[in-house]
């Protein structure tokens, strides 16, 4: 998942703007996944999220013109995709909006990485099997949510630290030490479950050949 | 100066993106030469992150894409 090239979106844009508007389902197709799964980690409903997707679309569409240059145009669609998210949350008086703020930081929490011996080997075939992309998900959808949005832009959609900062609306030290805990909730969650998981060693007596 | 294992930790996620400075790095290193509970823990998390960021975990669901497409494209011809 990369950003396109700001020549790409420039010349997208301008031509938008000139009159070229079939041109904007080629603009906003490489952010609908970040913006998809931003989406999905604050309003945690699927329909709900494929909603607000599309009613970013059509603000972002709508607004183009307001578009300056000034951050990467991705990040720009999700700091419109996080206000459509939180004017939902914000509505929706039942939910209880989780706090977003960078104070949040300042709580407690054990983040020791689970202690377990050696496990070099990344499983990815495994993958294909449903059980280990489903366990994947319940770690990361039992994330604390700003432990949550970090991790879905970092490290699933691989946005950098200055994008992600932008798009959350916190600091980039933030987003460095959100991620941090992100990752050791998810060592801790996944790592014992999935030693299982990896490919068994080759040689005799559990060394490798 | 020896780091502990603690320090280590504190460093594990900066450590996997390359943040850290050269001259930390070069003690980490030193450290998970000896110690197996680190590089298990530095290995485990770096699996972590790989296995989360493949495709195949979060997926968009099926129709999405055209659904979205179909949406713009009401949108473009109703104010075109």
């Amino acid at each position: 998942m990369h950003a396109p090239t700001s020549e790409f979106e420039s010349e997208c844009l301008r031509r938008i703007l000139a009159g070229e508007r079939h041109l904007f389902h080629e603009l906003f197709r490489p952010c609908e996944r970040a913006v998809y799964f931003l989406l999905l980690s604050l309003l945690k409903n699927e329909a709900d999220a494929e909603d607000a997707a599309q009613e970013t679309a059509i603000k972002v569409f709508r607004n183009l013109h307001l578009y300056r240059g000034e951050s990467q145009f991705r990040t720009w669609v999700l700091s419109i995709a996080r206000n459509e998210g939180l004017g939902r949350l914000r509505k929706n008086a039942s939910r209880r909006e989780e706090s977003l703020d960078a104070s949040a930081d300042e709580q407690t929490g054990d983040f020791t990485p689970a202690i377990l011996t050696s496990w070099r080997e990344v499983p990815t075939e495994e993958l294909e099997r449903k059980e280990l992309a489903e366990l994947l998900r319940r770690a990361v959808d039992g994330l604390p949510e700003i432990y949550r949005n970090v991790v879905l832009l970092r490290d699933i959609e691989e946005m950098d630290g200055k994008e992600t900062a932008a798009a959350l609306g916190i600091t980039e030290g933030a987003v460095k030490v959100r991620l941090h805990r992100a990752r050791a909730l998810l060592q801790r969650a996944l790592a014992p479950t999935m030693k299982a998981f990896a490919p068994k060693p080759k040689g005799l007596f559990g060394r490798r050949a | 100066m020896r780091i502990d294992c603690k320090h280590v930790w504190e460093h594990i996620s900066a450590y996997i993106d390359g943040e850290v400075a050269a001259g930390l790095r070069a003690e980490i290193d030193r450290h998970l030469e000896t110690c197996e509970i680190c590089s298990a823990v530095l290995d485990s998390t770096r699996n972590v992150v790989i296995l989360v960021a493949d495709e195949r975990v979060f997926e968009l669901p099926a129709g999405f894409s055209e659904r979205l497409h179909a949406r713009i494209e009401r949108e473009l011809e109703l104010t075109g």
